[in-house]
């Protein structure tokens, strides 16, 4: 009887460590963005336009510096750039 | 905030790589490192042949960030994707991370030493003093720091690549898919539909545009 009950056990221990292989763990990466180490940089904006230049800014300002840039990039596109 | 981007209309890219030397030459980028180059598919296929500029696309969720053992990548406040050299150990990880293939490593000496890590910087330098002497032999030159974009797309002889703030190339584009009526294969949410106006749902959330 003693031997049964071990062996009843010994099943029971067995059965439970089994139906720890159908537990389901996320298998999808969790990308954490690490801390930067490294030296700061500077923000283009703080620059001042250079003299020869064609793009104009307020230094410092980081609105006018985007319009800049916002309306140079409109030099891509020639539906601005030739009237049809 | 701007978000800078890149965009290659593959309906108009003739393969010239114009944009692969005009890169190399501005940013004077070392013998085996290609920042930017082309690719071509379907080769030799009487009108299923195509062809896609590709570089650091600038991801705003980058692999390469996230896989970095030393954390040498930053954003700037613009969205483009910088990494300090003095930092970087060479290990080749991002290589592996990214899927655009656009980490290089310059190989020296007699084994093949692999060196630190090369990229596009959307010609916008890196952690030095911006337009130094030291930036410009790191990292190339910083043109959005003159208030300039990326040379690769600005010399572009057909406009097939596009570079900015991500929401006006993605009007460029849209306004060239409604006029030429194809390549509305389009993909992202601002570039198909627009930006949200007054009344209308915005994007879903995570949605990348």
């Amino acid at each position: 009887m003693r031997a049964l009950k071990w062996v009843v056990v010994a099943a029971a221990a067995i059965a439970m460590a089994g139906l720890a292989g159908c537990g389901e763990r996320e298998q999808v990466v969790v990308y954490k963005q690490g801390k930067y180490q490294g030296k700061p940089d500077q923000l283009p904006w703080n620059n001042a336009p250079l003299a020869y230049g064609s793009a104009k800014w307020t230094q410092g300002n980081e609105k006018s510096w985007e319009d800049e840039l916002k309306t140079r990039t409109q030099n891509q596109n020639e539906y601005v750039r030739i009237d049809h | 905030m701007a978000r800078m981007k890149f965009l290659c209309d593959a309906e108009r890219c003739i393969a010239c790589n114009g944009c692969t030397t005009a890169c190399k030459n501005e940013n004077d980028v070392p013998w085996g490192v290609n920042r930017r180059r082309v690719v071509t598919i379907n080769d030799g296929v009487i009108g299923a042949e195509k062809s896609i500029s590709v570089a650091c696309m600038h991801c705003s969720d980058a692999p390469c960030m996230a896989v970095c053992p030393v954390d040498c990548f930053y954003h700037t406040e613009d969205g483009v994707v910088l990494h300090d050299k003095d930092l970087c150990i060479g290990c080749g990880y991002c290589f592996y991370a990214c899927p655009f293939g656009a980490p290089q490593f310059p190989q020296t000496g007699a084994f093949g030493l692999r060196g630190k890590m090369d990229k596009c910087t959307f010609c916008a330098g890196g952690p030095e003093p911006d337009r130094s002497e030291a930036e410009f032999k790191k990292y190339g030159r910083n043109r959005l720091a003159e208030g300039k974009l990326p040379l690769c797309a600005e010399m572009c002889s057909t406009k097939a690549l596009l570079a900015g703030d991500g929401d006006v190339i993605a009007d460029i584009y849209r306004d060239r898919v409604v006029r030429r009526g194809k390549g509305s294969e389009v993909w992202g949410w601002a570039t198909a539909y627009g930006p949200p106006k007054g009344g209308q749902k915005p994007a879903p959330q995570g949605a990348k545009s």
